[in-house]
């Protein structure tokens, strides 16, 4: 039975308990905000507990490369900063070219990647295979990153969860909250377990800012993508590094434990009412197919499961990060591409802005997302950089 | 949006029955009389299900273990092969989707088949409540002993200890004494007084109150040891099972006051009754309850053995354990259901059927009842696991981490499984799933509160190297890139 928190006032309300919603408010209450997080289901269970756990550049916008790098060392350094082991391996990473026309987007978007920050070379096959032995015979060239790895992401929320609790951040998971209404300098929040005053409010919902943004009336358009996983059963080492491909429609790495886990963003069926109703027998096969084709030896292995997981996305694939517009003391966090392994940072970054703290981070303000009002039609999509 | 090619060719029918056991072959036989094109879909290479397995080609099973289940088992492969339906065995389901394609791993590679109505008749798997020593070599299910014996002609071991609970344990003894082989002890949860109290609904059944009368005749002109109201307390070897330790329990399977006893043998043979696998109902969301004693989560069926997602339907012991003669009716009456929805069958025909058909589960029903209290789940049992012992084999977790996980934060199953990896290993918590929904349970008062382990691809685990056959690189339907 959840308590009732009617009439309690915070400092500030997180809505959402990923690793967005969860790192803002440890850190917020870590800094002496009375701080309250609603998670209607369980914590760090949708994207934050079901994603390949994946720390790659290589696979990061090259917008995000700044954050990626910071976060990719919080990530490493995870129990002394969060206290809580998250299995994070740090580890080189290779993406890989089998064809010309992937070598050419290769080297482009390695390129592009080097010069906002991340240490990518360019290495021929010989190197390619000296840095990953169980590399096919077949590839071309390879984007080599010395910074890369990999979490247990399904260990996310139980870190979190210890965490926020030794933090003092009232914690409540399996209550939903229904509405949001602004309140003479702060916000009530209607939530199954009680209405609660806070000053300040975060939204951290994932697919699901989209709802939580109309609660202020606001039209915030997120596109949810249905991410196809696998992983293999437990099987003795065939590769130590993680393993993607130029176009980054792959991921792949081998855990400690044996299993290999098989990602890339192939597409499921789903949406973020259902969630992921069921995956694609072909793409699954076509992923596990690109998988041996990069890691031969994965052939031999059994597949012992597969799931998706849901990824929002804003029409420009940027963030939703920073105030929200006309709303004193509220802030919207999320929608981040690869949001696992830059996530710790901006949701950090988020914190220092909210406790005005050190030089603000502009971060990715929403305004540029907002369509006009709730009648009219999505805004145009923005053009996306040339591939090559 | 990446566009998919379609990589495996479907085949089309009207109706696709996953699961080729009494139910499964029974709704095929008759929604294929019908008039439909059905696709009957099976792990083994022939018909028959668990209870009727057939020999493993090649095998020669002695007339001493062949039993009137060997001979309903041939009728039933007889019957199939007449027919003229699609028989696929051999053939391992790993997705099932949409309404409805249902992924098979065979061995020339995965084949689809496509029809618009399935029936889910995948039976049922057994439940084994950890002990010290369960996961040693030497120690294998009441079913798999039961498989050893009918399929392959093979003992357990040379002395083996049968126990556990239900008319297997009657059924397995025997069958290992007609085999030439040595039954250590017959361990039983339930006392004489359980048996008694179950008797007159067991009669109902004469054919086979007879057939285990036979059995304990056999058992007794054996001189094997019975123990009523003991448990298996232990497993203990090197390498393998040596000794087997059994202590006296109150009718909840909770540790009683009395002797112990240390029992020397080679193999144990244990069950502690069966769990309803009712994977494709779950994979496709369709709306479950929990009935304890009809085997855990199973499907809500309507009469005639529709779930609640249309064209899908249920049938069997993996739609709630009754057992093979209650399994042959629900399996004709959805192969029925799924013939009259396709319109194939006239309304007045159908109902008239489905009433002779339930007035026939009528007449089974009270055998089936007592059948299933035998093998009821026992509370006490649960308790007793352990701290220090396995409960999940696949990950090596124990209870005292289950428990730690709970008392962490997870407070139902799917939590559980990240916490603690217990159920993410290739059997996806088919052996260990009761038992740690159980133990969350103890702590958040009820299954239904515990919730249900979420179904995932594949059903079974399959070899890669079968699903991804020979391809080409530049045949594989990469999407377009991720943006830079």
């Amino acid at each position: 039975m959840t308590p009732t928190l009617s009439g309690e006032r915070y400092d500030l309300a997180v809505v959402g308990g990923g690793v967005h919603g969860a790192t803002v408010a440890l850190f917020c209450a870590r800094a002496g905000l009375r701080t309250i997080l609603f998670e209607r289901g369980s914590l760090c269970r949708e994207a934050s507990g079901v994603n390949a756990g994946t720390l790659t550049m290589q696979m990061t916008r090259v917008a995000l490369i700044p954050y990626a790098l910071q976060a990719h060392a919080m990530w490493a350094s995870a129990p002394e900063w969060l206290g809580h082991d998250v299995g994070v391996v740090v580890c080189d990473g290779l993406s890989l070219a089998f064809t010309e026309g992937e070598a050419e987007l290769l080297t482009y978007r390695a390129g592009r990647r080097r010069e906002a920050g991340a240490p990518i070379e360019l290495v021929g096959p010989a190197r390619a295979l000296e840095v990953e032995p169980g590399l096919s015979d077949r590839v071309l060239v390879a984007g080599h990153c010395k910074v890369d790895g990999f979490a247990n992401a399904y260990l996310t929320g139980l870190a979190y969860r210890a965490a926020l609790i030794e933090a003092g951040v009232t914690l409540c998971e399996q209550v939903p909250v229904a509405g949001v209404v602004p309140d003479g300098g702060g916000y009530e929040l209607d939530s199954a377990a009680g209405t609660v005053r806070a000053r300040r409010l975060v939204l951290a919902g994932g697919v699901w800012l989209e709802e939580m943004a109309a609660w202020l009336g606001l039209r915030l358009p997120i596109k949810v993508l249905i991410n196809q996983l696998a992983v293999t059963e437990r099987i003795a080492p065939v590769m130590r590094t993680v393993v993607g491909i130029a176009s980054g429609l792959l991921s792949l790495k081998q855990y400690p434990h044996g299993t290999v886990v098989i990602g890339g963003g192939w597409q499921g069926r789903g949406d973020r009412q259902q969630g992921g109703v069921e995956l694609v027998p072909d793409s699954l096969i076509g992923n596990m197919r690109l998988a041996c084709h990069a890691i031969p030896a994965l052939r031999r292995s059994r597949l012992a499961r597969a799931w998706a997981g849901l990824e929002a996305e804003t029409r420009d694939a940027l963030p939703a990060a920073g105030p929200i517009p006309g709303f004193p003391d509220a802030w919207i966090c999320g929608s981040v591409h690869s949001g696992y392994t830059s996530g710790p940072f901006i949701a950090k970054r988020l914190a220092d802005r909210i406790l005005e703290r050190g030089d603000p981070d502009p971060l990715f303000p929403i305004d540029r997302l907002l369509a006009p009002d709730a009648g009219a039609a999505d805004p145009a999509p923005v053009a996306e950089a040339p591939l090559s | 949006m990446p566009g998919v090619a379609v990589s495996a060719k479907e085949t089309r029918a009207d109706l696709i029955v996953v699961g080729a056991g009494p139910a499964g072959a029974s709704a095929a036989l008759a929604a294929h009389r019908a008039g439909l094109a059905v696709v009957l879909i099976d792990e083994a290479g022939r018909p028959g299900g668990q209870v009727w397995r057939a020999p493993a080609s090649g095998v020669a099973i002695p007339d001493a273990l062949r039993t009137q289940d060997d001979r309903d088992g041939a009728a039933l492969r007889a019957e199939v092969a007449a027919s003229g339906l699609t028989f696929v065995g051999d053939a391992r389901v790993w997705s099932v989707t949409g309404r409805f394609r249902v992924d098979a791993a065979t061995e020339t590679g995965t084949q689809a088949y496509v029809a618009p109505r399935l029936v889910a008749a995948t039976g049922a798997h057994e439940r084994v409540v950890p002990f010290p020593g369960w996961t040693l070599p030497g120690v294998v299910g009441l079913a798999a002993a039961t498989i050893l014996l009918k399929s392959e002609a093979m003992l357990p071991g040379r002395r083996t200890v049968v126990a556990g609970c239900g008319p297997l344990l009657a059924a397995v003894a025997a069958k290992i004494v007609a085999a030439g082989g040595t039954v250590a002890a017959l361990v039983d949860l339930a006392g004489p007084a359980d048996w008694m109290a179950v008797a007159p609904r067991l009669a109902r059944r004469p054919r086979l109150l007879r057939q285990g009368l036979g059995w304990m005749l056999r058992i007794g002109l054996a001189r094997v040891p019975v123990h009523f109201r003991h448990a298996v307390v232990a497993a203990e070897g090197a390498e393998a099972v040596e000794h087997v330790t059994i202590a006296p329990v109150d009718a909840e399977g909770a540790p009683a006051a009395g002797p112990r006893h240390r029992i020397a043998a080679d193999a144990l043979a244990v069950g502690h009754g069966l769990v309803a696998g009712a994977e494709i109902p779950r994979l496709l969301r369709a709306a479950l309850r929990f009935d304890a004693l009809a085997g855990g989560w199973i499907p809500v069926l309507d009469a005639a053995g529709r779930t609640s997602i249309e064209g899908l339907y249920a049938a069997g012991d993996g739609a709630g354990i009754a057992g093979a003669a209650a399994a042959l009716l629900s399996g004709r009456l959805a192969g029925l259901a799924a013939a009259r929805d396709a319109g194939a069958l006239a309304e007045p025909a159908f109902a008239g059927a489905r009433d002779r058909i339930a007035a026939e589960r009528d007449a089974v029903e009270a055998f089936a009842g007592a059948v299933r209290h035998l093998m009821r789940p026992r509370r006490g049992l649960v308790d007793a696991v352990a701290p220090e012992t396995v409960v999940c084999r696949c990950e090596d977790v124990t209870r005292a981490e289950i428990d730690a996980a709970v008392a962490a934060g997870a407070s139902e199953v799917n939590q559980l499984k990240h916490f603690t990896r217990c159920g993410m290993g290739p059997c996806q918590g088919r052996f260990c799933g009761d038992t740690a929904a159980e133990l969350v349970a103890r702590h958040v008062g009820s299954r239904a509160a515990a919730g249900v382990w979420t179904a995932r691809p594949p059903l079974r685990p399959v070899p890669l190297d079968t699903l991804l056959g020979d391809f080409d690189y530049a045949d594989i339907p990469v999407p377009k890139p991720a943006p830079l």
